[in-house]
């Protein structure tokens, strides 16, 4: 998986949790929470979906990780190659 | 101490065959139901009453996803009932503003929801949502109305099996009556028709309907009744002390004139009328009326075989030599929408005071001899002479049991 890949499934993620949301324009090295009505709990819901779609486990300690799309492709993105 | 009077300045409900009051009545007024059939998890196809109101009005898709449908349910009912009142929510002071609403349970949908999703997951708890405990906590219902509404008064649930919806009401008029709140938004609401445990449960106990045309089954009265048709709903009223309502000249549907609840003690199940009678006496007391001062009273009658009976002979012995009281049932139409019936069912019969016309039941083909009391409007509607007093009974579970008094206002 490229890290493109990787940023559009956390999109497609986004897309579902924060279904109001314009996506069409998310800068990826700008912090989600700046650009988009994003609460903790969405991120929560984040990590549950990549749990239970992906089988991929981000521990609390790492959640840091998820702060922007740039963040989310650089963490994510061996997790997901690790898979295969 | 003198108590004030509380009067009714708007309605928001939900039902079956309506989302606003005029097409209730309306579709009450014209044998119209709203009954179908629908799949449920475990148990497959089920009569229910489904409400197809628009939960976008009022609430994001974020918060449809997070939230419940319960908590959907009173934020249109909310927002319904502020919208009839004529009164902007955000110009009055909030802390000062309750809301209570009835519930006959809550939080089984999502818990069954959540055991379904970990299903998937060969049952490991890891996939367990987070937002299980704000979903499944009772106060959820208000407290997604006041999340909604910024309402920073109190705001929670009376569990009330299928009272609730009276109990809600008279909750807020207690708390007006003692100055805790100015303004009240009350009534009860119910998502049961999402989980498919209320339906096995009446199933186990014989007490599921059961009929080929969906708009038929729920048949209070009739000799054929097989039981109850399980329904969504809600219905919410807006409620103020006659002076706050008056000194912003609102729209007055009705006075709450009096109640009362009480407990059978003696089944988990099977109704009292010993206390039924005890109950709407009470009430009549309360409200200081006597029996034929009452012209509609609006019957619990859930269609099961042992429970109408009953409430019948309840009402036959409290209304015995009444020529001008109306008895009549809104189950036929809508089911039995639970936490939410209570306050739906009185909604159905408060155009009464203006129009004199009282809804009939429907689906009464055959009456059963049992049920055969005075004055019960079978099927077509009729006119009454007068229309001053409105007796709302609510019975539920557990031996709960309310009666409700609504009169025309006459300043």
């Amino acid at each position: 998986m490229s890290k493109d890949e990787c940023k559009q499934v956390v999109l497609d993620i986004i897309a579902e949790i924060a279904p109001d949301e314009e996506l069409s324009d998310v800068k990826p090295e700008v912090a989600l929470r700046e650009q988009l009505d994003l609460d903790s709990m969405d991120f929560l819901d984040i990590v549950m979906e990549l749990r239970k779609k992906h089988g991929i486990e981000v521990p609390e300690s790492e959640y840091g990780q998820l702060v922007s799309l740039d963040s989310c492709a650089e963490y994510l993105t061996p997790k997901f190659n690790a898979l295969v | 101490m003198e108590l004030s009077r509380i009067v009714i300045t708007g309605v928001g409900l939900t039902a079956p065959n309506g989302n606003s009051l005029s097409e209730f009545r309306s579709n009450l007024l014209n044998g119209i139901a709203g009954i179908s059939r629908t799949e449920i998890r475990y148990m497959g196809e089920v009569l229910a009453g489904i409400c197809d109101f628009d939960p976008l009005r009022y609430q994001k898709k974020k918060e449809l996803r997070v939230g419940t449908r319960a908590g959907s349910i009173s934020i249109y009912c909310s927002r319904e009932a502020l919208k009839d009142s004529g009164v902007d929510i955000e110009s009055i002071n909030r802390d000062r503003v309750g809301i209570y609403v009835g519930i006959t349970e809550h939080g089984n949908v999502e818990t069954e929801n959540e055991i379904h999703n970990i299903s998937q997951f060969d049952y490991d708890t890891k996939f367990w949502t987070h937002h299980h405990n704000p979903r499944t906590v009772a106060n959820n219902p208000a407290g997604e109305a006041s999340l909604n509404l910024k309402v920073t008064g109190p705001a929670y649930t009376i569990g009330a099996a299928c009272a609730a919806g009276n109990l809600g009401v008279v909750h807020a008029l207690q708390m007006l009556q003692i100055g805790e709140v100015d303004f009240a938004i009350a009534g009860g609401v119910s998502e049961s028709i999402h989980t498919f445990g209320i339906f096995a449960g009446f199933k186990s106990q014989g007490a599921l309907a059961d009929h080929a045309d969906p708009n038929k089954a729920s048949r209070p009265f009739d000799a054929d009744r097989n039981g109850i048709v399980v329904s969504e709903g809600g219905a919410l009223y807006t409620l103020e002390r006659l002076e706050d309502a008056q000194a912003r000249d609102a729209k007055i549907y009705g006075e709450i004139a009096g109640y009362h609840v009480n407990s059978d003690a003696t089944d988990y199940v099977l109704p009292n009328p010993e206390r039924q009678t005890q109950c709407m006496r009470a009430a009549l007391k309360k409200a200081n009326l006597a029996p034929n001062d009452i012209h509609i009273v609006n019957t619990h009658a859930t269609a099961t075989p042992m429970g109408d009976i009953q409430e019948c002979q309840a009402i036959a012995e409290v209304f015995a030599d009444c020529p001008d009281t109306y008895v009549n049932n809104t189950k036929g139409f809508i089911g039995h929408a639970m936490g939410a019936a209570g306050a739906l069912e009185l909604a159905g019969n408060l155009p009464a005071f203006e129009d004199r016309i009282v809804h009939p039941s429907i689906n009464v083909d055959s009456l059963d001899p049992k049920c055969a009391i005075p004055n019960l409007v079978l099927n077509q509607s009729i006119e009454a002479k007068r229309v001053d007093a409105i007796l709302n009974n609510s019975f539920g579970m557990l031996g709960i049991n309310s009666a409700l008094i609504v009169k025309s206002f006459l300043d």
